[in-house]
């Protein structure tokens, strides 16, 4: 299972890569490799919304379904198309291939998300 | 002692010892005593084969069936030709006493008559995607609200008044129920009122249930209200007869984004209201929101054709509380009557069906017309069904057809208090020029 | 055999016909002087062109390529896959009950009316409820019809904070997804470990909020409710109403019933219990049954007996309305009915027995070869744990697919969610001790393999007319219907 140092993450396993007040947004090896063989990413709209922790789209494999949530409050700004068009990107590097782009709406919320090494940590119990 | 329990008693006693226990009642220790029956079910005592068909043929008799009775009666249970050919496939145990195709390895008989099933609802609907089927035309119907609802985020659902009464009121308790607002357009000689639908229609609409035809048999002009819908962002549901599309213009063709009916006519049986089949197809864009079983191509590992259900992330079994409906089965069995139908009919004969049915009909109205007695009660093109004005109570008309052995139409006071003493007929392929002769003299009779 | 690999739009040759009809016999007129052009389509739908001999063949062979309880053993849990009686296909088949149009007058429909009526007397009796509706079409349609009735009672009685529905994390998904298309808010508590009520936990959730529980017993994992008494007080107490969910009624007939156990509202399914078939997918009958104070609340119309005569009631102001078109699967009902009288009170709770005499067999003689999380006596079904990674990684799905070389359906796997590889056994309570012998077997079979040579256990299945197939490729490109090209 990969972790990359430099994002942010959260329990469900989105992780964040913060670039000034704009940020990508996608979820973790690990949970591509819980997932197995995604078929199906659904993404927002440009321009939506949301607020931290709503759910903001959903991933689809064979046998599972889960909600993607957003780790803090944000606009969006662009989503991925090319996962969208091929969703097994995702399994081949779920940090290389974000889901969506977003400005962030209030930073300071970007303190309650964990780091590369308490992601790990949770992980592991999750075990 | 039973022939469908096959253990015997020295099987029993075997399978007790093996387990380790003494009597079939120590199975059931772990229920509390206080809440055992520990009395004789009231019920029948057993019966034997021939007992049980004395019993259910004696109940059988006290119906009148339209073998004996000639049917010109519609309102969406339809007495269309069924082929001799549909029960003899329909009756194999391989087909009728299989489980849902979760285990494709061994279930492709099944799963290839949906694909070809989904593949023949495309054709007549002109959708991109059908489902598996669903349990009749009125839950269909609201499968496609709550779909309608679900895409668009709204939460209110626009029906005419020209959809069949069950229907509507079907749609009326699954709204309800879910807290989805249930908007009535009233019609205007038969059809839609365009004009008060407009009125009603707005960007919190999320969709606009059109039937066409419609419960009076009347063709409904979707135009205007297709433009409206869509200017608004809404969908426009379309409820339609399989068999008018061999004749009529597709949902699609007509900008639907819902296409859902009953398929009875496709060779089910009248069965005094079920089991019938559902249809429900979509755009390839709402795809994934489309509720019940779906059918897809693959191959197996040998790089062999074969179907398996797929994008089963949408349904109950895998997303639960947030799956697109909670429908679990489907009427496989109607479905597959409705492939063989379509097969055996083929393309020339559900033409042929079609065109029957409202040239019949077509007579059948006219000769009525010419009676001086019974007026049509709209002037509006019709496919196989009508309505008449009618100068007596419908009942009473019924009543005295009945007692020459027809089933006259429906009553359309019932659910149209503007209706009253009007009828709805009628005519499929089924019915001659001689039983519609004989119809129209009885009714002429009537005063 | 040679292998047929066909779909029916590819045997299809243009001018060929299956069907034959009489000349129309009326006057024909040209179709635009009735029908205007701009409402007629332009090209015809697209349909087979087939003799009446190839109608038969194609799908001839293609039942060839299917299971059915007819071909062999089907332990799928929680789907009583018992043996369909052949009566119940003839009664079904009667004229006088497949042509009767649901408009019809009452008077010419008088035996349907009397067969569904009695039969909704005799479900009512079995479950211990004071009222049956016939109407629902499947069990995911029954629950949701017993939902609104829930939803409908509180509302009556002017309480209309009820928004949540209490459902264990052991259920079948159909009862929170039901409790969704109802409106309500789904709380979902975790079992215990043998998968029952915690009582800790619903305490903990049940409140003024709270519309009712929805439970299903004997369990998903085929376990009794033991403190059943005690889960029904707790949700009378706190005002809510307790659902049960009839796809485990085959353990109890005429041993207890969900009325006496302190359910207010059960769905029953005509296709598992009461041995009508399951055709592939369908058509299923999930009529529901409801205690004395819930029986305004049933969808009309109610079939009522007046005098000598049997009526449609529609005049119910309390009702909750239709629900669908017409009665319900009256073709269902007719084989349910069927298999009633057939078995007679002691029948019914002889198939229990023997269904839960069955059930600890399979599980007594395979518990020493597979994973067995609870090991008490079952009812009519238990869960297998798989095999467990440590033997080669070898998957529950791949034990499923190698039974199917031997010639068995595979059972219910994955589910219920709160076993890990599950494998869910419901032998029923038509199979033969040699039957169950020969599953044991099978079964013994496989868990050696998969010790010896796991290679076998991950390509099977083998002899079945296609093998593993691509599900990954049928979900990202999905292919749902036949083109031209």
């Amino acid at each position: 299972m990969r972790i990359l140092e430099n994002l942010l993450y959260t329990n469900d396993h989105e992780w964040i890569r913060v670039e000034g007040n704009e940020a990508y947004i996608g979820i973790t090896d690990y949970a591509q490799h819980a997932l197995g063989d995604i078929v199906f990413v659904e993404l927002p709209e440009v321009d939506a919304q949301f607020n931290a922790g709503d759910a903001f789209g959903v991933i689809e494999s064979v046998k599972a379904a889960a909600d993607i949530y957003i780790p803090v409050s944000a606009r969006i700004i662009e989503v991925n198309e090319e996962i969208s068009d091929d969703p097994s990107l995702v399994n081949k590097d779920a940090f290389e291939n974000w889901m969506i782009k977003v400005e962030l709406l209030d930073k300071s919320e970007l303190d309650n998300l964990m780091t590369a090494k308490d992601y790990e940590e949770h992980c592991s119990k999750e075990e | 002692m039973y022939p469908y329990i096959p253990n015997t008693q020295d099987d029993e006693r075997e399978l007790l010892s093996n387990i380790g226990i003494d009597s079939i009642e120590n199975l059931f220790e772990d229920i509390p005593e206080s809440i055992k029956l520990n009395r004789r079910l009231n019920l029948n005592r057993p019966m034997s084969e021939i007992e049980v068909k004395n019993h259910i043929e004696n109940l059988a008799r006290k119906n009148k069936s339209t073998d004996e009775l000639i049917c010109f009666l519609g309102a969406g249970a339809y007495d269309h030709y069924i082929p001799s050919v549909i029960k003899h496939i329909t009756s194999r145990a391989e087909f009728y006493t299989a489980y849902t195709p979760y285990q494709p390895e061994i279930s492709q008989g099944t799963l290839q008559v949906i694909f070809e099933y989904q593949s023949m609802i495309c054709s007549l609907t002109g959708m991109d995607v059908s489902n598996a089927s669903m349990y009749d035309g009125a839950t269909a119907t609201a499968e496609a609200a709550f779909m309608a609802c679900d895409n668009t985020r709204r939460n209110s659902i626009v029906v005419s008044k020209t959809v069949h009464p069950e229907i509507r009121r079907t749609l009326k308790t699954y709204l309800y129920f879910r807290g989805i607002e249930y908007v009535e357009v009233e019609d205007n000689d038969g059809v839609t009122d365009i004009e008060k639908l407009k009125a009603v229609v707005s960007n919190k609409t999320a969709g606009v249930i059109v039937q066409s035809p419609n419960f009076f048999g009347i063709i409904e002009d979707v135009t205007e209200i297709e433009k409206c819908v869509h200017e608004n962002k809404g969908m426009l549901i379309m409820n339609v007869d399989p068999v008018s599309l061999a004749l009529l213009k597709s949902p699609a063709e007509q900008g639907a984004d819902i296409a859902v009916g009953e398929g009875q006519g496709l060779g089910s049986s009248l069965n005094y209201g079920g089991p019938y089949l559902g249809f429900m197809a979509t755009t390839s864009k709402l795809m994934r929101k489309l509720p019940g079983r779906i059918v897809g191509q693959t191959e197996d590992v040998d790089g062999k054709r074969a179907f398996v259900l797929t994008l089963q992330a949408r349904e109950q079994h895998i997303r639960r509380q947030k799956a697109t409906s909670n429908i679990c089965s489907n009427q496989a069995i109607n479905a597959l009557t409705a492939a063989i139908y379509l097969t055996t009919m083929g393309k020339k004969g559900l033409r042929e069906v079609a065109v029957q049915s409202t040239q019949k009909a077509h007579y059948a109205l006219n000769k009525l017309n010419n009676t001086g007695i019974y007026k049509p009660l709209f002037n509006k093109p019709f496919f196989k069904e009508f309505a008449v004005k009618c100068n007596s109570e419908i009942e009473k008309i019924n009543q005295e057809l009945l007692k020459n052995n027809i089933i006259g139409g429906y009553d359309l006071g019932k659910d149209y208090p503007d209706y009253t003493n009007s009828m709805l007929l009628c005519v499929t392929e089924k019915r001659t020029k001689n039983e519609i002769d004989t119809l129209v003299a009885l009714m002429e009779g009537i005063r | 055999m040679k292998e047929y690999n066909k779909l029916i739009f590819e045997i299809s040759r243009e001018g060929r016909v299956g069907y034959s009809l009489p000349q129309i016999d009326v006057a024909e007129r040209n179709l635009e002087e009735f029908i205007p052009k701009e409402f007629l389509r332009d090209k015809s739908p697209e349909l087979p062109e087939v003799s009446e001999g190839d109608v038969v063949r194609h799908f001839t062979l293609l039942s060839n390529k299917n299971y059915g309880v007819d071909n062999g053993f089907y332990p799928l849990g929680s789907c009583t896959m018992k043996y369909n009686p052949k009566i119940n296909e003839d009664m079904a088949a009667l004229t006088e009950f497949t042509n009767l149009h649901p408009y019809q007058s009452e008077d010419t429909v008088q035996g349907a009316l009397e067969l569904m009526y009695d039969l909704s007397g005799k479900l009512a009796e079995i479950s211990g409820m004071k009222a049956v509706t016939l109407q629902p079409a499947a069990g995911a349609h029954g629950e949701m019809t017993g939902l609104m009735i829930i939803k409908k009672y509180h509302e009556k009685r002017g309480d209309f904070k009820r928004k949540k529905i209490i459902v264990p994390d052991s259920a079948h998904g159909t009862n929170p997804a039901s409790a969704a298309v109802v409106g309500f808010e789904i709380i979902e508590i975790k079992s215990t470990k043998d998968g029952a009520v915690d009582l800790e936990n619903l305490k903990a959730v049940l409140d003024d909020e709270v519309a009712g529980l929805m439970l299903t017993n004997p369990s998903t994992l085929g376990l009794f409710e033991k403190n059943i008494k005690e889960i029904a007080d707790l949700v009378h107490e706190a005002g809510g109403l307790l659902y049960y969910d009839g796809a485990n009624m085959n353990a109890i007939m005429g041993i207890a019933r969900p009325g006496d156990m302190g359910f207010d509202v059960v769905h029953l399914n005509l296709h598992k219990t009461f041995s009508t078939p399951h055709g592939g997918g369908g058509p299923g009958s999930g009529p529901v049954g409801v205690r004395e104070d819930l029986v305004d609340f049933l969808p009309v119309p109610v079939i009522e007996k007046n005098g000598e005569r049997y009526i449609l009631n529609y005049n119910k102001p309390d009702s909750i309305g239709k629900i669908k078109s017409f009665y319900g699967n009256f073709g269902v009902m007719i084989k349910a009915y069927a298999y009633i009288l057939s078995m007679g009170a002691e029948g019914l709770k002889k198939a229990s027995e023997i269904a839960v005499l069955n059930a600890n067999y399979l599980m007594k003689n395979l518990k020493e070869h597979y994973n067995l999380p609870i090991n008490e006596i079952c009812k009519h079904e238990f869960v297998l744990g798989g095999l467990g990674k440590e033997v080669n990684e070898v998957t529950t799905l791949d034990i499923a697919k190698r039974l199917l070389d031997y010639g068995y359906h595979p059972p219910t796997i994955y589910f219920p969610l709160i076993v890990d590889s599950a494998i869910m056994v419901e032998p029923t309570e038509t199979e033969s001790k040699e039957t169950l012998d020969g599953f044991i077997d099978a079964m013994i079979k496989i868990s050696v393999e998969a010790k010896e040579k796991p290679e076998i256990l991950k390509g099977a299945p083998y002899n079945t007319p296609v093998r593993r197939l691509d599900e990954v490729k049928a979900a990202r490109n999905p292919i749902l219907k036949w083109s031209k090209e």
